[in-house]
């Protein structure tokens, strides 16, 4: 019995198992997007799409006409007036775009702030470790809402004012994620193989680290936006959001809340409704994206 | 003679354990290394084997100075690894690497394969892109790959490729010493006899060391030119692998050679004569580490650490009965 | 050897992921038996189908997964026509299962002897004292020491080693006929995994039980089995004596499964097969093999080969073979 030796060159692309991306329905978040292309279209393009400028009183309307298919009720304000004869579908346009810049940028600013924390944190440890986690200990201890209110008010209300607060606010969360993702990937192999051949601790951090953190950041990040909304909105409520007219969900909410009793129910439902939808889709996003991003990773 | 490429003497290492996450009191220490010498030649391999809690792992991070020892040196090229800063342990990181037993765990996911391979070149040299891609290349044919795998992520390849890929890596810059850390056991079977193949091949091509570790006797030995035996933190016996196979010495050896699987189902199969499980590292035995499982324990091996003696030319046992 | 105890016939079980748009056939037409008192090795390397055929014959498969032809004979009846209910009555009495990571057998809030008892109490129905002395005795037919002592143990105060002797004192408790050990002795010391091979063996001299032995490794086969049969890719390649396949070996992948394994003492250079296990996705045209073959031949990238016999209970799956065989019969006839 002899056995021949072959050793035949491998061609180059591997006969390995790999998954095939073929997108079927199931594969897309359909209701998430479904809710939110929309809200971001609006946003974009809030200047084309609002018939009316949301600021103004539309010429020639009363105030709180109610919506079209009511009795009173116009087309040319399909959505209702408010108190002021400002037509509340512009308002909602407008207020999307409000709504969803502050909810992505206080995430980014948030998740910016509290990966690269959450990062030093985990992998540097020792005392740096100690600091940082025993100041999200105390930053988390105030309350998230209050502690908003707090800094609004000594920075004085305007959007970005309003977005570099909610970040501050809500970056301990992501740091305290981030350091438990990091204390695992720091003891990978392949973060041990970089040690061993002598990589610096940045290229370590930059190279190895925050790549393969930035799945869960993600994630985070998505379900964040929802928070960081409704936040938003709470601060426009009591007054310390984004300062009228500027029309914006929480605000609107807060203008109306005495007329609710009084019967006028749309001037406070459509605004709620938004918020509920973007929240939601936000929500759903991220649980989509977190169940994506994890078999994935698995297959490695 | 040229110095021998690494060099290690009464290497010892103890680490401490304490209770309390604040302030730590000592209640005791692990002696995972004690007292170890061997040496490794150029060109040459030298292969580690033992069981869990024996220190051979202990043993190559400390080569690798992921740790240090808590006495004895460790001499690379005759250098003393211990005082090395700076410059010249940059030297020394670059001319030692590493390979490890996780394919799936010791590339990164997110970064290509040229740029993994090319990784320990960025940090030690300041070569062009260019340069760096035709190293890379020079390497990957090495281990038996296309130089055209460089663009892609390793989650598309097999255990043995990545495997493959990380030992390029290992040798993209001029390594002279390889420490394996079973390479190949996460590996299927058809695929262990490239890898292994693959191995000998650079070494007899190259001229690289390798410090093999690994718990498959016959394989350390097919690889190995020189053979250690670990057992609780203690080198047992050293031998040329052959010699080692047919006149094991120590009484662990000879339990290793019984517990080694046959190659085939006629050869006469004897009975384990050792009993009883590994003791723990934490709580080792007295004297000989080995004597509560020996079948030739004497009194003396309970109280006294039996030192190492070289009883054939280039064969070393630490045990009573020599 | 006694009667066929486990008949298995065409068993074919498929994988089907992505909402059934993509179906791989894990099992894929698979034979063999196993007698009463013998040991089967079942050989090959991940993804061959080996742990998806015992999962199969067990009624444990998971949700993606299902029998979809073929027969399990145990003791002559059909397990795969069994519902869960029937089927758990076999499990622990008839057939039992050692599996790989004896720290994920065992429950860790429960005590050994809850757990040692457990299949006992189920299915023979004993209680209190001789429970109790069915326990002590297990344990020690699996060489725990001091047995009365560790039944109240819990498994974090066990060694590797003895927590997969326990899973085995479970697996006998309930006194099965077959026992399947996938690969049971993978993540063990190589001192301890000889032990606990000595131990097997011993257990089986004693209760004549039967046992399927999944593993990669020749070396355990060529020490524990009678006979063996060698999986590739979803089919049994080869199956006959541990003896006569070491001897002379007729499939190309058994012959080079034999030539890549290192031998303590020789130094020759090992045959690797090139190539990769293939993805069972996708597998290649004809015989799974050919691709890695260095014997292939045109017929083995067109056709399939068939099972032939070529010896007392000895089958190939291989063009090669196929024509040593015809040649023999023309000859014979001649």
């Amino acid at each position: 019995m002899s056995i021949t030796i072959v050793e035949r060159k491998i061609a180059a692309q591997a006969g390995s198992p790999s998954q095939r991306k073929r997108f079927n329905a199931r594969e897309w978040p359909v209701l998430p997007l479904l809710i939110l292309v929309p809200f971001v279209v609006a946003a974009l393009f809030a200047e084309v799409i609002a018939p009316y400028d949301p600021t103004q009183p539309v010429a020639g309307a009363t105030y709180f006409l109610p919506p079209f298919w009511m009795e009173g009720g116009s087309l040319h304000t399909l959505l209702g007036t408010d108190f002021q004869g400002r037509d509340i579908l512009s308002r909602l346009i407008f207020g999307a775009r409000v709504s969803l810049i502050v909810g992505v940028m206080g995430t980014v600013v948030a998740g910016g702030l509290g990966t690269a924390f959450g990062i030093l944190s985990g992998y540097l440890g020792g005392w740096v470790d100690q600091v940082i986690m025993r100041v999200t200990d105390a930053w988390l201890a105030l309350p998230a809402l209050v502690f908003a209110i707090f800094l609004a008010t000594l920075l004085g209300p305007s959007m970005w004012n309003i977005v570099t607060i909610l970040g501050l606010v809500y970056w301990t969360r992501y740091a305290r994620v981030i350091r438990g993702e990091v204390l695992s990937l720091r003891e990978r192999e392949y973060v041990k193989l970089a040690e061993i051949a002598g990589a610096s601790r940045t290229r370590v951090i930059l190279r190895h680290i925050l790549p393969n953190v930035m799945n869960t950041a993600m994630v985070l990040g998505s379900l964040t936006i929802g928070v960081v909304i409704i936040a938003e909105a709470s601060l426009s409520f009591l007054g310390v959001g984004v300062p009228p007219p500027e029309p914006a969900w929480g605000l609107m909410l807060s203008e109306a809340r005495s007329t609710l009793m009084a019967g006028k129910w749309w001037l406070t439902v459509f605004p709620g409704v938004c918020i509920l939808l973007v929240v939601l889709a936000t929500q759903l996003f991220g649980d989509w994206l977190r169940i994506r991003l994890d078999p994935q990773l698995r297959n490695l | 003679m040229s110095a021998p490429v690494l060099e290690v003497q009464d290497l010892q290492k103890h680490f401490p354990v304490g209770t309390g996450s604040v302030l730590r009191r000592k209640t005791g220490w692990v002696k995972a290394v004690e007292s170890v010498n061997f040496t490794i030649e150029a060109g040459q391999t030298l292969g580690l084997i033992g069981e869990s809690g024996c220190g051979k792992t202990t043993t190559a991070k400390l080569i690798l100075l992921q740790e240090r020892p808590t006495a004895g040196t460790i001499k690379f090229e005759g250098e003393d690894i211990g005082g090395l800063r700076g410059e010249a342990l940059m030297r020394y990181r670059r001319a030692v690497q590493v390979v490890f037993q996780d394919p799936f765990g010791s590339l990164s996911p997110r970064m290509r394969v040229g740029d993994i391979i090319a990784e320990p070149l960025e940090i030690h040299s300041d070569l062009t892109r260019a340069q760096l891609q035709e190293r890379v290349a020079e390497v990957l044919e090495l281990v038996g790959m296309s130089p055209d795998v460089a663009k892609l992520f390793p989650h598309e390849f097999s255990g043995g490729q990545r495997q493959r890929i990380a030992i390029a890596r290992a040798l993209a810059t001029d390594t002279r010493l390889i420490v394996l850390d079973e390479p190949v056991s996460a590996l299927d079977v058809s695929i262990r006899a490239q890898n292994i193949n693959q191995l000998e091949h650079l070494q007899d091509t190259l001229g690289v060391s390798y410090l093999f570790i690994g718990h498959d006797l016959a394989t350390v030995a097919h690889i190995s030119q020189r053979i250690a035996v670990m057992y609780l933190g203690h080198l047992v016996e050293i031998a040329d692998s052959a010699e080692l196979c047919a006149h094991p010495l120590h009484p662990y050896t000879q339990a290793l050679l019984i517990a080694a699987l046959p190659a085939h189902p006629d050869v006469k199969q004897e009975r384990l004569a050792i009993i009883g499980e590994i003791p723990s590292a934490l709580a080792p035995p007295s004297g000989c580490r080995f004597h509560t499982r020996c079948p030739h324990a004497m009194p003396r091996c309970s109280t006294e650490v039996p030192v190492s003696k070289e009883v054939a030319p280039g064969h070393a046992v630490a045990c009573h009965l020599y | 050897m006694g009667a066929p105890f486990l008949e298995v016939r065409n068993l074919q079980t498929h994988f089907s992921t992505f909402g059934g748009s993509r179906v791989v056939k894990a099992v894929d037409g698979i034979s063999f038996t196993v007698r009463e008192g013998e040991t089967l090795g079942l050989v090959g390397e991940s993804g061959c189908g080996k742990t998806t055929t015992c999962l199969s014959i067990v009624g444990l498969l998971p949700a993606a997964a299902r029998v979809v032809g073929g027969e399990i004979r145990l003791a002559g009846e059909d397990l795969t026509k069994k519902s869960q209910r029937e089927m758990r009555r076999i499990r622990g009495r008839l057939v039992a299962m050692i599996l790989q990571d004896p720290m994920a057998s065992l429950n860790p809030l429960f005590s050994i002897y809850t757990q040692v008892a457990e299949p006992a109490y189920y299915h023979l129905g004993m209680r209190s004292r001789s429970l109790r002395r069915r326990v002590e005795e297990l344990l020690r037919s699996v060489r725990i020491p001091s047995p009365a002592m560790r039944m109240r143990n819990y498994p974090h105060q066990m060694s590797g080693g003895m927590r997969q002797r326990i899973v085995g004192a479970i697996a006998l408790a309930g006194g099965p006929k077959l026992i399947i050990a996938d690969e049971p002795t993978t993540n063990l010391d190589v001192t301890i995994q000889a032990q606990y091979l000595d131990l097997l063996k011993d257990i089986q001299q004693e209760t004549g039980v039967a046992i399927i032995f999944v593993t990669h490794n020749l070396g355990i086969v060529a020490k524990m089995c009678d006979r063996m049969a060698v999986m590739y890719a979803g089919k049994i390649v080869e199956c006959g004596a541990v003896r006569d396949l070491f001897r002379a070996p007729q499939h190309p992948y058994t012959k080079a499964l034999l030539g890549s394994t290192a031998k303590l003492g020789s130094k020759e250079p090992l045959f690797a097969i090139p190539g990769q296990p293939p993805d069972l996705a996708n597998l290649p045209s004809g015989c799974a093999f050919h691709p890695r073959c260095s014997e292939a031949m045109q017929r083995c990238s067109e056709q399939e080969p068939e099972t032939v016999q070529c010896g007392q209970d000895w089958t190939a799956r291989c063009w090669l073979t196929h024509t040593k065989e015809s040649l023999r019969h023309e000859r014979a006839s001649a």
